[in-house]
């Protein structure tokens, strides 16, 4: 066993998790992340990848509006890789009320959120493949964003201050006694080994899981009512710019150029295990739908991976109102020693990428309020590592890249523009990698192949490099394949069935792939049958499939008043915060 | 000065990258891809390369491509490989189009210049150090096969030209393309002559370039001009037929339009439907049973190379077909996929090297076969192969010309 002391233990590595680390390590903290899977792995690793621009809450939630504008503009300045500056519109279609463009404009005059309306021609100039039938749009300064990046670069600033992101650690117990927090028990997944944390400060940060956090530490229930919500990637980008349905937040409402595909998301429906999140065919349908109503044609093109993440919804009516002073109506924040009696431990709910690095400044601030030892919030000054050239991400970079290194190094992910020496580089630095792990960093597998062409070289590879055995190679290459399976069958039609078709044949065909050597514990992983209870098991879960093309959460972000309004099952209120 | 394409031009093209399964049989058929590591290939450069893309094309290597169009007919999927690669190149040289690109591009200013100074001209082309000049000023390699200008025009011998029979099999329009005016006088003349033969009303209306050349540099606004220009000239009636010895501007009226560079003109959609090109038309007229086939013997063996850009039109190879028809004459396919040269690429001082490679195995067939004679399509092939193995390269016309008794 392991025994470890700091100050504060943050459980949760999505983004509020990483940057409530980063917040507290520069504010002098020691402090220790714990998740039980990868950074960013759950719902910061599934959502569509909008950085927003405040424009899809002007209308519905000024406040919220407000935020996403100035933090948009933080992000892009402190971890301006993860950003591409796309531009966005908002499209008033054929089915839609003009007038709601008069709301739309005054709410964002209001919020101070920038945006123009200009003419139809201008739109479809811009963007050729959006519906003709458009009646009006508006310019807005939406960006896409890659929540991994936003994840491991804030994690790299946290380790300049001392912070440790602990992934593959599962916590087991969140001890107190009976009023003061005084450590969190958690197992190392990868190695089996038992890690013991002294620490006087609990933030629990585990999103849609929140709730079993708080039953570990034998503390009166908290309520997570997690918002499903599916998404689909198109193999290419059909559009350049984010476009949004200018209407009240909605299902299907969006399409966001991230990387090489482009996202329609998203839908929202109330589930009871974040574990367990299906993608229903006829939400899929529905999406596609929703966007033939943005781009003429969206249906035949091709649906490469689909994908569901899990709002973090907390409902709390036990929660005090004094409890919510120093939210944003974005989060909400359980007081555990004005609710619980309990010292030492902050449970959040909701949040959205966009505003995660605030979110984190008003939960350390409410933390250091119990502390009685208050600091400045730096986060929003400081640069964080890797991007200090200060560029936003292009399309074009990799293309770039590889017409720089194209003699060098070999290509093994023809679809994302992989090479060898960027494989072999992340395989000599984290030899324990699953391959799910390479791919949130490398963005292997993630093309219209899905898998079919670069798993078995990557596999191959890293054999050859000496990192893996042969059935550790073929494990982690079954898994891999299955992972990405389960994006592929709610979408199997059209052009990604020959895909799927002639990469089965590949791998069933010529590699025998069901007949392979594959170790049981090649992976922590809720595929296999370790672990029979599914809440003690990782995120990736048998029915969502592993995250897609940037990470987080579109999500949730429900003040205690918006969850209750949604309990009362206000369609609009469900959707506001979307 | 060349606005060249814009993002939109290349809809049709990027949506069929979603068809692209990753099977590599573009790859495998690419005759670049196999002489030199400097192309990348058209699976990378197309659909691959194409979702990095965003109205510019940061990947230069792109332009080793030679625009032979292999890739997107050999490709199972559907993918337009080439043309993506085509709009790719035409954005990526837009604020930089070379000197030399925009004048190997304009075939009728060089058949206009070359013309009056023909045996100047030709003296100069045949000169090493003027060639060497103009490598180094211009960049068109010191050995790349050039044209021979001739004094004489298309269009001065139709002006006194007239028919040796009355017309009885109806009209067709004879669409001669900038080389059969200036350089491949003598194709033009023997094509007339041979539907002359057949009975048809032949009606050469003024026309200008299709713009090709321009088209395959990427300079695309020029070249959208020129084939408007000229399908409202050879669209003199909806029934006519437009017959042509120029078979690579007989794909661009049919298909390179409106595929690589967008255009949607009535007129050119019009005209690019009623196009044959010489043989397919003549094969057409023989399946019907239409064509007589009182030819007199030729008794050779010859290879004959179906050029790239007739391939690209999906008709087959119907010159070989009807070539077969003529007694006597054994016709070798080549089975070559490309003569190297791919309309200009071979010129290029730094492509030469790789068009020579790519047009290798074809040289060494037409030398074993017979070394003095080979036939095929398109003028620009047909001096390559010229200029490689020193043999006298015709068009499938003449020998049908010849087994017609009119030579």
């Amino acid at each position: 066993m392991k025994r470890l002391q700091t100050d504060v233990v943050v459980i949760g590595g999505g983004s509020t998790g990483i940057g409530v680390l980063r917040d507290c390590a520069m504010r002098g903290y020691r402090t220790i992340l714990l998740d039980r899977a990868d950074l960013a792995q759950g719902t910061s690793g599934r959502f569509h990848g909008l950085l927003h621009s405040g424009g899809r809450y002007v209308v519905s939630d000024p406040e919220s509006a407000t935020e996403c504008a100035s933090e948009n503009a933080i992000l892009t300045r402190i971890q301006p890789e993860a950003v591409e500056r796309t531009g966005g519109l908002f499209v008033v279609t054929d089915k839609d009320d003009p007038q709601f463009g008069d709301r739309f404009l005054a709410g964002a005059a209001v919020t101070g959120v920038p945006a123009e309306e200009i003419t139809v021609a201008q739109a479809l100039a811009r963007e050729p493949r959006l519906n003709p039938a458009i009646q009006r749009a508006f310019a807005v300064q939406d960006g896409t964003v890659d929540g991994w990046q936003i994840a491991w670069t804030a994690t790299a600033s946290a380790r300049q201050y001392g912070g440790q992101a602990l992934t593959y650690h599962e916590v087991t117990q969140v001890h107190h006694d009976g009023s003061q927090v005084t450590g969190v028990t958690a197992t190392d997944l990868k190695t089996g080994e038992t890690v013991s944390i002294d620490c006087h400060f609990v933030l629990n940060c585990a999103g849609p899981w929140a709730g079993r956090i708080t039953h570990m530490a034998g503390l009166p229930p908290v309520a997570v009512v997690p918002g499903r919500g599916i998404m689909v990637a198109m193999s290419h980008r059909l559009v350049n710019t984010v476009i949004n349905r200018c209407i009240y937040p909605a299902d299907g409402d969006i399409i966001v150029p991230i990387h090489t595909v482009c996202v329609i998301g998203t839908t929202d429906h109330k589930v009871t295990d974040p574990d367990h999140l299906e993608i229903p065919r006829q939400e899929v349908q529905q999406m596609l739908d929703a966007g033939e109503d943005l781009i003429p044609g969206f249906r035949q093109a091709r649906a490469v991976h689909a994908w569901a993440g899990a709002r973090p919804l907390i409902k709390d009516d036990r929660v005090a109102a004094s409890d919510t002073r120093h939210m944003s109506r974005g989060m909400a924040v359980i007081d555990h020693s004005t609710r619980d009696g309990v010292h030492g431990m902050l449970t959040i709910g909701g949040g959205k990428l966009t505003t995660y690095r605030l979110m984190a400044e008003h939960i350390v601030d409410a933390m250091e309020e119990q502390l009685g030892t208050p600091h400045p919030c730096r986060t929003a000054e400081e640069i964080c590592p890797g991007n200090e050239a200060g560029h936003n991400y292009l399309i074009t970079h990799r293309l770039k890249q590889r017409e720089a290194d194209r003699m060098e190094s070999p290509i093994i992910c023809e679809c994302e523009l992989v090479n060898r020496s960027m494989l072999v580089q992340l395989l000599t630095e984290q030899p324990q990698a699953s391959f799910d792990d390479l791919r949130r960093q490398l963005r292997i597998g993630m093309g219209p192949c899905q898998g079919g062409f670069c798993t078995s070289r990557v596999a191959g590879i890293a054999h050859e490099q000496q990192v893996i055995d042969e059935a550790r190679a073929t494990g982690l290459l079954k898994l891999f394949l299955e992972h990405r399976w389960i994006g592929l069958w709610p979408i199997l039609n059209g052009d990604q069935v020959r895909q799927t078709a002639l990469d089965n044949w590949i791998m069933e065909g010529t590699l025998d792939i069901a007949h392979l050597p594959s170790p049981d514990d090649v992976e922590p992983d809720p595929l296999a049958p370790m672990s029979p209870d599914p809440r003690t098991t990782d995120p990736t879960s048998t029915t969502s499939p592993s995250p897609d093309p940037t990470a987080n959460p579109e999500v949730s972000s429900r003040s205690t008043t918006t969850t209750n309004r949604r309990a009362r099952g206000t369609r609009a209120a469900s959707k506001e915060t979307k | 000065m060349f606005e060249s394409t814009s993002h939109e031009h290349n809809l049709l093209a990027r949506a069929s990258l979603d068809q692209c399964v990753k099977c590599t049989i573009c790859e495998t058929q690419c005759p670049v891809m196999a002489v030199t590591p400097a192309f990348s290939g058209p699976k990378f450069v197309g659909p691959q390369a194409e979702r990095y893309r965003h109205g510019e094309s940061v990947d230069h290597s792109l332009d080793y491509c030679s625009s032979c169009g292999t890739c997107t007919l050999v490709c199972p999927q559907g993918v337009k490989i080439a043309e993506l690669n085509s709009v790719a190149r035409a954005a990526m040289k837009k604020d930089h189009m070379p000197l030399r690109d925009q004048l190997i591009s304009r075939t009728i200013m060089m058949g206009a210049v070359m013309r009056p100074v023909a045996p100047i001209a030709n003296a100069v082309l045949a000169n090493g150090a003027a060639r060497w000049m103009i490598e180094k000023v211009v960049g068109v390699h010191r050995k790349a096969a050039m044209p021979t200008a001739h004094t004489r025009t298309f269009a001065s011998w139709w002006k006194k030209h007239t028919p040796a029979q009355s017309a009885t099999a109806g009209k067709v329009v004879f669409f001669h393309g900038c080389a059969g005016q200036y350089f491949e006088v003598e194709t033009s003349i023997k094509a007339v002559e041979v539907l002359e033969h057949l009975g048809y009303e032949v009606v050469v209306p003024p026309q200008g370039c299709c713009g090709l050349p321009l088209q395959s540099n990427g300079i695309f606004d020029t070249a959208r001009g020129y084939v408007k220009t000229l399908a409202e000239r050879l669209n003199i009636a909806d029934d006519v037929p437009i017959i042509t010895a120029a078979g690579s501007c007989a794909g661009m009226l049919k298909h390179e339009a409106h595929e690589i560079m967008g255009v949607d003109d009535p007129a050119v959609l019009r005209v690019g439907g009623r196009t044959r090109e010489i043989s397919e038309f003549l094969l057409d007229l023989a399946d019907r049973g239409k064509l007589p086939l009182d030819f007199s013997p030729i008794n050779l063996e010859v290879v004959y190379h179906v050029p790239c850009q007739v391939k690209g039109q999906g008709m087959g190879k119907p010159a070989l077909e009807l070539l077969r028809l003529i007694p006597g004459l054994t016709v070798v396919d080549s089975d070559a996929t490309c003569c190297g040269i791919a309309g200009t690429y071979g010129l290029k001082k730094e492509k030469y090297d790789v068009g020579q490679a790519v047009g290798k195995p074809l040289f060494d067939k037409v030398r074993d076969v017979n070394p003095k004679l080979a036939v095929c399509d398109t003028e620009t092939c047909r001096w390559q192969i010229a200029a490689a193995t020193g043999a006298k390269v015709v068009h499938p016309v003449w020998l049908l010309h010849q087994a017609y008794g009119l030579s």
